[in-house]
C-alpha cells in the first residue's frame, strides 16, 4: 500500500471523496466511452459544418445552370466531384444545401416539439386530477389522427411555404414527448427524493428546478435525439413526394427524389444523397441510443 | 372487459367526429377548388357545378350534410373522376394498400421477433451485436432509398421481378414481392429492436429465475414462461405500426407506382378531390382506433396483471 505522502495528494483526495460525481457526469463518462456514440458525434458535427461552411467555400452556387454540363458523372473536372444533375447545377454544392435543409427542419421541428410536449406534458403532470386527464385526453384524440394525411393536407392547401413544413411536422411529434414529460413528472412526485426534500423544507420551486426538470431531462433529452431523426425523416417523405421543399432549394428527401427518377442513367445522383442521409440518420440513432444507454443503464 | 369495450367505442365517436370534422374543414377553408381546370370554366357553369355539389351552402350545412352522408355510408360523388363514386375509387385502391401493409406487417413480425429473441438470448455476443447493426440499419435506410434501389437491383439490372405498376384487380406474388419487402424493412428492425428489449428484461426477472430454480429445462422455461411475457410490448405496439405502414404505403405506392389508397389520397389531395380525400382520412382513423383497440383488448388478454375496470 502506497502512503499518501504530500498534503497537497492528501488534499486532492478528500475533496474528490467529498465532491463525489454527479449523475451527469456519471452519464457523460458512460456516454463518451461508447465508441458508436462518440464517432457520431464527431461525423455528424463534420456534416454540419460542412452544411453551414461548405458552400462559402465552394466555386458553384446551388442554383447556378450549367447547360453544357447536364448529367455530368463525378469528376475533377470543373470540381463536380460528385457530378452534376439533370438541369446542370453541381450535386455537391446541392447536395451541402440539401443537408443544411434537412438539418434545419430536424432541430426547429423537435424544438417546436419540445415546447409544445414539454409544457403541455409538464402542466398536466403536475396539476393533476381533472385538467391532467382532459389534457391527456385530447393527445389521446390526436393519436388516432393519421397525422401524414394531415400534414400532406396541410402542405397541399397552403403551399408549401417553409415555416409551415417545421410547425406542420413539430405539431404532429408533440404527442409522444408530452406522454413522456407527464409519466416522468407524476411519477417523480410521489418519489422518496421528493418526500425527503418536502420534509426537509425545502421550498417547492426549487424541488421543481433541483429534482423534478434534472429527472424529467434525461429521457427528454434521449427523446430529442430521436425524434430529430424522425423529423428528417418525415420532410424527407413529403419533399419525395414532391410536397416539401420547392426548387431550386433543396432538401435530401428532394435530391433524392431526383436521384430515384435518374438512378438508371445516372446512379450517383441516388447514391450520394441517399448515403448522406443514411449517414447521418444512423448518427443521430447512435447518439440517441448511446445517450440511452449513458442516462438510464438498466439494460446493459 | 365488455363495459371498457363499450366505453373505449363510445370514446372512439367523438374522436371520429373531430377528425372528420378538422379534415373537413381544413380542406374548404383552404384556396383552390376542385374546378380549377386548365379550361377557364364559364361563371355559368361553374355556379352550376357549385349548386349541384351542395358547395353553394353554408360551410357547416355542408357539414352537416357530409355527416348524414357518411351515417348512411354515401361518400359521394368523386368530383374529378365523374364516373366512379368514393366508394368506389376506395374499393379498388383499399385492397391493395391492405394486402401489402398485412403482408408487410406478417413478414416483419416472422423476421423480427425471432431475430430479437435470438439477439436476447445471446445477448452482448457477436450474433447480438450483428443482429442489432442490421436493426439499426433498418431504422435508418428509409423506404424512399430502399423501394428505388431495390427496384433498380432486381428489376433493372438483374430483371428478376417487374419494376412497377400493378393491374387493377391483378396482384401476383412478383408485383407485390418488392412492395412488401421495402414496407417491412423499417418494421423488421423496430419490433426486433422492442422483443429484443422487452425479453432481456424478461430473462432477468424473478419469475424466470424461479422456473429456472425449480428444474425446469431451459426449452420450456423459455416457450412457457419468458416467450408470453416478452412479447407482450409487441402487442401494444402492432396497433400504432399499422399507422407507420400507412405512411410507408403512400411512399412505396409512388415508388412502385402501384394503384393503392396512399397514392390516391396525394393525387386527391392535389386535385381538391374532398370525397376522396375526406374518405381516406375517415377510413384510416377508424382503422387505427378499431386496430388500437384490439391491442389493448388483446394485451389484457395476455397479461394477467392488466385488469379493466
Amino acid at each position: 500500500m502506497t502512503l499518501l505522502t504530500t498534503p497537497q495528494e492528501k488534499a486532492e483526495l478528500l475533496e474528490a471523496a467529498v465532491k463525489g460525481r454527479s449523475l451527469w457526469d456519471d452519464a457523460r463518462r458512460r456516454l463518451f466511452r461508447n465508441k458508436a456514440a462518440v464517432g457520431s458525434m464527431i461525423v455528424l458535427g463534420f456534416l454540419t459544418l460542412m452544411a453551414i461552411f461548405g458552400p462559402f467555400f465552394w466555386p458553384h452556387d446551388y442554383e447556378t445552370i450549367y447547360n453544357d454540363r447536364v448529367l455530368e458523372g463525378p469528376t475533377w473536372e470543373h470540381l463536380h466531384i460528385f457530378g452534376t444533375d439533370p438541369q446542370g447545377r453541381d450535386l455537391f454544392v446541392r447536395l451541402l444545401y440539401g443537408l443544411r435543409m434537412s438539418l434545419a427542419v430536424g432541430l426547429v421541428a423537435t424544438g417546436v416539439s419540445l415546447l409544445i410536449g414539454v409544457i403541455w406534458g409538464a402542466t398536466a403532470g403536475y396539476i393533476g386530477g381533472r385538467v391532467d386527464q382532459i389534457m391527456m385526453r385530447i393527445v389521446d384524440v390526436l393519436y388516432a389522427l393519421p397525422f401524414i394525411f394531415f400534414v400532406i393536407i396541410l402542405m397541399v392547401v397552403f403551399g408549401r411555404n417553409l415555416i409551415l413544413i417545421f410547425v406542420a411536422i413539430g405539431a404532429v411529434e408533440w404527442l409522444t414527448m408530452a406522454r413522456i414529460v407527464r409519466g416522468q413528472t407524476i411519477s417523480l412526485r410521489k418519489k422518496e427524493f421528493v418526500e425527503a426534500a418536502e420534509a426537509a423544507g425545502v421550498t417547492s420551486s426549487s424541488i421543481v428546478t433541483r429534482h423534478i426538470v434534472p429527472n424529467v431531462l434525461g429521457p427528454v433529452v434521449v427523446y430529442v435525439t430521436l425524434t430529430i431523426p424522425a423529423v428528417i425523416l418525415t420532410e424527407s417523405f413529403l419533399s419525395f413526394l414532391g410536397l416539401g421543399v420547392q426548387e431550386p432549394m433543396t432538401s435530401l428527401g428532394n435530391l433524392i427524389s431526383i436521384g430515384a427518377r435518374e438512378m438508371e442513367i445516372a446512379p450517383w445522383l441516388l447514391i450520394f444523397p441517399a448515403t448522406t442521409m443514411m449517414v447521418t440518420l444512423f448518427c443521430f440513432n447512435f447518439i440517441g441510443d448511446g445517450l440511452r444507454d449513458a442516462i438510464d443503464p438498466r439494460d446493459r | 372487459m365488455l363495459a371498457y369495450t363499450m366505453r373505449r367505442l363510445m370514446v372512439a365517436v367523438p374522436t371520429m367526429l373531430v377528425i372528420i370534422a378538422v379534415a373537413f374543414f381544413m380542406m374548404r377553408l383552404a384556396p383552390g377548388s376542385p374546378f380549377d381546370t386548365e379550361r377557364a370554366l364559364s361563371p355559368e357553369i361553374r355556379a352550376q357545378l357549385m349548386t349541384f355539389y351542395g358547395f353553394d351552402k353554408p360551410l357547416y350545412i355542408q357539414f352537416l350534410d357530409y355527416l348524414k352522408g357518411l351515417a348512411t355510408f354515401d361518400l359521394g360523388p368523386s368530383l374529378i373522376y365523374k364516373d366512379q363514386t368514393v366508394s368506389e375509387i376506395i374499393g379498388s385502391g383499399f385492397p391493395v394498400s391492405m394486402t401489402i401493409g398485412l403482408a408487410a406487417l406478417l413478414l416483419a413480425t416472422c423476421v423480427g421477433v425471432p431475430m430479437g429473441l435470438f439477439a436476447a438470448l445471446k445477448q452482448n455476443s457477436l450474433p447480438d451485436y450483428s443482429i442489432m447493426a442490421i436493426a439499426m440499419a433498418g431504422i435508418c435506410i428509409p423506404s424512399l432509398v430502399v423501394g428505388p434501389i431495390l427496384s433498380l437491383v432486381f428489376g433493372v439490372y438483374l430483371g428478376w421481378l417487374p419494376t412497377a405498376g400493378l393491374d387493377l384487380g391483378k396482384m401476383t406474388f412478383e408485383t407485390l414481392l418488392l412492395p412488401v419487402v421495402t414496407l417491412s424493412l423499417a418494421q423488421i428492425a423496430i419490433i426486433s429492436r422492442l422483443v429484443r428489449s422487452s425479453a432481456v428484461e424478461v430473462l432477468r426477472s424473478n419469475f424466470v429465475r424461479t422456473a429456472r430454480a425449480k428444474g425446469l429445462p431451459e426449452g420450456q422455461v423459455l416457450a412457457k414462461h419468458a416467450l408470453r411475457a416478452a412479447l407482450l410490448p409487441l402487442v401494444s405496439y402492432l396497433g400504432p405500426a399499422c399507422a407507420g405502414l400507412i405512411t410507408g404505403s403512400v411512399v412505396v405506392e409512388t415508388v412502385f407506382q402501384l394503384p393503392g389508397i396512399g397514392k390516391n389520397f396525394v393525387t386527391s389531395a392535389l386535385q381538391r378531390d374532398y370525397p376522396v380525400v375526406m374518405a381516406v382520412v375517415v377510413l384510416y382513423a377508424g382503422l387505427i382506433i378499431l386496430l388500437n383497440l384490439l391491442a389493448d383488448l388483446a394485451y389484457g388478454l395476455l397479461d394477467p396483471k392488466v385488469k379493466y375496470e
